[in-house]
């Protein structure tokens, strides 16, 4: 019997490889002229100096925790949106990808006019003595509200494609709801968890319009390192690249550690015994 | 895979062709473009036509909006096109080799940059100045009614990152005046600074005399009542790789002139 | 120990009500799309009906008219589906532990509970393997642990066999005859082999109703609806009844005996004729004789059946030796005439 999954043939055509190669490149390129650029003599100063190191520390600091505000928020949005079924469905997908599509500065005038001290509600806060604006805690919302798009999206596709069958088996096995989430619905959509935080946490890290509009500037405070990047461009070129590269460096490390690319098929079984009768069925209804 | 990959290429070369030749175009204009010597000759505003690219400071955008639309108008066939940012991005574009015909800096430290690579022609004239003043909300909820008050605790004050000239400006202010000032944000623009105040989310904020003016009735001005405040020199010149000298230096006589200097006088800025 | 149900649900033209006794296997037969599927997940908790009600062992699994509906993890109903659907991430002992632990037992007594199911069902030695590791029998015997680990009131096997190979539903089908015996459950199939051998009564669906049911001897012996007469692998033609007789919708008559249990105020209006290949002669020219049926077709196919040779044309079968096939020189756009004697035919009211 002809087994698909040993086939090794893949019906890619070379332009199509050739046009790969050139967006690759026009990605690559551009890091690589930076990496030029950069001061090497000098960067390790650069990059160590008082005011990148405590941009560098908050921007992690801030990136993770709004990696984990998204995450206790985008887990219920995307799980409702891929498997509720409520009127305004779509408008409330179409709204929370919203910010995928808006400037960030869009998005942190929106913030300012919302959570500010003149804001909707921040003028509530604001006499219950709570003041967002200019705090750290800012910066995380602003993160927050660019990049909890990445994590629905991410989470809703794997969601959608895990489909809700063993959900349906667990729950006839006796499983509540919530037992069927975290024994069942969680951990068969992990790997789409994890691309969705990884992407949620870089694009958090990369950060600059809405903190810039909403948050505002304060080493230590609210400067993070792209507003330090972009700050220190107007009178110490060398500082910015260097900076940016850290930025690109940390960025990288951390997708490389957590991020997978999404499996071709599920993984083969390892050292089945020839005789254990035809291959194991995939997960699917002929 | 040849008979698909040629197309391709060629698709591509086009595209990228395609973008060129349109700045090209844009750039060389009409016939009349670089000749040059007609320009001496009698009836010269007939010579000058083409485009002239103009790089202004941000802080420039409403008057030389304004004095391109009256230039164009004193001599029909000429374009200007604008192009505002931070004086320092500005700068360091000339230098990458960005297509200007006439650099307005908002400081001299950024004309310099451009100086020293050998890029302008001939010497930088001053054509306007601008001073720092204290924007507070319409309301003046904080009550600030001099500068010394900025230091007041509690009082939300939103100032220029001291690495751009608004925030270089501030730091000398407070230094003269003997004041310290304790921000909540150092912004990266002076734009920035504006827009938290107007937004209600700062008490007070440094930014120049012209930003008050321009943000029409959003916010109030304070005046920074300290001696010896420091103020800001705007320098203009023209691009030595320019190919339109001729209507470049026509620009920079028509901004250093009356009417450009009526024009920048009305925005609020001082006179040179 | 009993379940009463009844549905209704418009959208899959579905109406339908059944009950299972105590200790009970009831298998839902049908063509595709008559609703075996439905019932089941209506039973599951997995579908909701728009009218109907049923109670399993005194407890209301749902009341359309009281808006009483109890979810699935609360109805005690065990479900084995055609898919196996092991849980990919999670051991086989801990997928089999899995509805003990989520239902409050404790960690070890899940596992050892587990471990026990695992050999009811003879798979006691896959314990530790995943999902990904197992044939697909051996994942439909884990599946089967599985669900029986929750002590199900109601097992519900949606074909189960339906999706294994040759030599694994004998096997399965053995666990499942000595699962069932004494278990309440409801067995939807397509084998009139399982019928045969795990149910103790068929039900016979089309069109979201019921068209027939008994036991299944009695089902298969006497088929009284097309569906089961082909279960039987008997020749149906529908027509309406005439005198000694069947017209059908083609004008061809057909002689025949009333089936037994034909009532006689029953023998009149649409109705079946039904009987076997072997029943069937095939000639190349209509014979003269004793009292016959005769239709004239054309032979689509030929194929071997056990050691005869099973002559198909149209939507009748012959079942004839090797050496008459022969003879005859039977190919498929052959002319026949097939004859079969009254005596052969049993008539059924519809």
């Amino acid at each position: 019997m002809a087994r698909p999954d040993v086939w090794e043939f893949r019906a890619v055509p070379r332009w199509i490889v050739a046009l790969a190669v050139l967006g690759a490149l026009f990605i690559l390129l551009p890091l690589a002229g930076m990496a030029a650029r950069v001061n090497w003599p000098d960067f390790v100063a650069l990059v160590t100096s008082d005011s990148s190191r405590a941009a560098l520390f908050l921007s992690l600091r801030t990136a993770a925790a709004s990696t984990v505000l998204c995450l206790l928020l985008g887990v219920p949005l995307a799980i409702v949106l891929a498997r509720g079924s409520f009127p305004g469905q779509r408008l409330l997908r179409a709204l929370v990808l919203l910010p995928l599509v808006v400037p960030p500065v869009v998005g942190g005038l929106a913030l300012l006019y919302t959570f500010g001290r003149e804001g909707l509600i921040g003028r509530a806060l604001d006499v219950a003595g709570v003041s967002i604006a200019f705090s750290t805690t800012a910066v995380v919302m602003a993160q927050t509200f660019v990049a909890l798009p990445f994590l629905v999206l991410s989470l809703e596709g794997t969601l959608r494609t895990a489909g809700q069958r063993y959900e349906a088996v667990a729950a006839t096995l006796g499983a509540r709801p919530t037992v069927v989430l975290r024994r069942v619905t969680l951990p068969l959509v992990l790997p789409g968890l994890v691309s969705g935080a990884v992407l949620a946490f870089a694009r958090s890290l990369g950060e600059f319009g809405a903190t810039l509009t909403f948050a505002g500037s304060l080493e230590g405070v609210t400067r993070t390192l792209p507003l330090e990047i972009y700050l220190q461009r107007e009178i110490d070129p060398d500082a910015a690249i260097a900076l940016s590269l850290l930025l690109i460096a940390v960025a990288a490390v951390v997708v490389a550690l957590t991020y997978r690319a999404p499996r071709r098929r599920h993984t083969r079984p390892k050292g089945r015994p020839a005789t254990a009768g035809p291959p194991p069925r995939e997960a699917a209804t002929p | 895979m040849k008979p698909f990959a040629r197309p391709v290429a060629l698709a591509i070369a086009l595209l990228l062709g395609g973008t060129v030749a349109g700045c090209g175009t844009n750039d060389a204009g009409s016939p009349a473009g670089s000749g040059g010597s007609p320009a001496s000759t009698a009836g010269a505003s007939a010579t000058l036509s083409g485009t002239l690219t103009v790089f202004a400071a941000a802080s420039l955008t409403g008057t030389f909006t304004q004095l391109a639309t009256d230039f164009e108008a004193a001599h029909p066939g000429a374009k200007v096109s604008l192009s505002f940012d931070g004086s320092s991005t500005l700068a360091t574009q000339i230098i990458a080799g960005a297509p200007a015909d006439v650099f307005a800096s908002a400081d001299t430290k950024n004309m310099t940059k451009v100086v020293n690579a050998n890029l302008i022609a001939g010497k930088p004239v001053t054509f306007a100045t601008n001073r720092l003043e204290i924007a507070v909300p319409p309301a003046n909820p904080a009550n600030i009614t001099s500068f010394a008050d900025l230091a007041r605790p509690g009082v939300k004050v939103v100032v220029c990152a001291a690495q751009v000239p608004c925030g270089a400006a501030a730091r000398a202010d407070e230094a003269s005046a003997g004041v310290t000032v304790k921000p909540v944000s150092e912004e990266l623009n002076v734009t920035s600074v504006l827009g938290k105040v107007i937004a209600g989310e700062a008490d007070a904020g440094l930014v120049y005399v012209t930003d008050v003016h321009g943000a029409g009735g959003k916010v109030k001005g304070v005046p920074v009542n300290i001696p010896r405040a420091t103020v800001n020199s705007y320098p203009i010149a023209g691009v030595s790789s320019s190919k339109r000298s001729p209507l470049a230096a026509a620009f920079i006589a028509f901004v250093t002139g009356a009417q450009g200097q009526a024009v920048l006088k009305d925005a609020g800025f001082g006179a040179p | 120990m009993t379940l009463a149900m009844s549905a209704r649900l418009a959208q899959r033209n579905l109406d339908f009500s059944l009950t299972v006794g105590d200790g009970e296997t009831v298998a839902l037969m049908g063509p595709n799309g008559a609703g075996k599927s439905s019932v089941v997940s209506l039973l599951a908790g997995l579908l909701r009906p728009e009218a109907g009600r049923a109670e399993l062992d005194g407890r209301v699994l749902y009341d359309a008219e009281r808006g009483h509906w109890l979810p699935p993890h609360a109805r005690g109903t065990g479900l084995l589906a055609q898919d196996p659907l092991l849980f990919p991430h999670l051991s086989v002992l801990e997928n089999v532990a899995f509805g003990p632990s989520s239902t409050g037992a404790g960690r070890a007594a899940a596992r050892r509970d587990g471990r026990r199911w695992l050999q009811a069902v003879d798979a006691a030695d896959l314990a530790d393997r995943r999902p990904a590791e197992l044939s697909g029998g051996q994942a439909q015997r884990v599946a089967m642990a599985r669900a029986l680990a929750t002590e199900p009131a109601l097992l519900l096997l949606d074909e189960p066999m339906a999706a294994l190979d040759i030599h694994s539903a004998p096997l399965l089908r053995r666990l499942l005859k000595r699962v069932l015996a004494g278990r309440q459950a409801v067995l939807v199939t397509h084998d009139v082999l399982d019928a045969l051998t795990l149910a103790d009564r068929i039900i016979v669906m089309e069109h979201g109703r019921i068209v027939e049911q008994g036991p299944p001897a009695a089902v298969l012996a006497t088929p009284r609806s097309r569906f089961a007469a082909g279960l039987a692998g008997l020749n149906v033609m529908t027509g309406s009844l005439v005198a000694g007789g069947l017209l059908t919708d083609d004008g061809e008559h057909v002689a025949g005996r009333w089936a037994p249990g034909a009532a006689a105020d029953e023998r009149a209006g649409a109705g079946t004729a039904a009987f076997p290949p072997s029943a069937v002669s095939v000639f190349l020219a209509a014979p003269h004789g004793s009292p016959r049926n005769v239709f004239a077709r054309t032979v689509t196919d030929v194929e071997p059946h056990g050691d005869q040779i099973r002559v198909r044309a149209g939507a009748l079968a012959a079942d004839i030796s090797p050496a008459a096939a022969a003879d005859l020189a039977l190919a498929p756009g052959t002319d026949v005439v097939l004859v079969v004697k009254a005596a052969e035919v049993a008539l059924y009211p519809a």
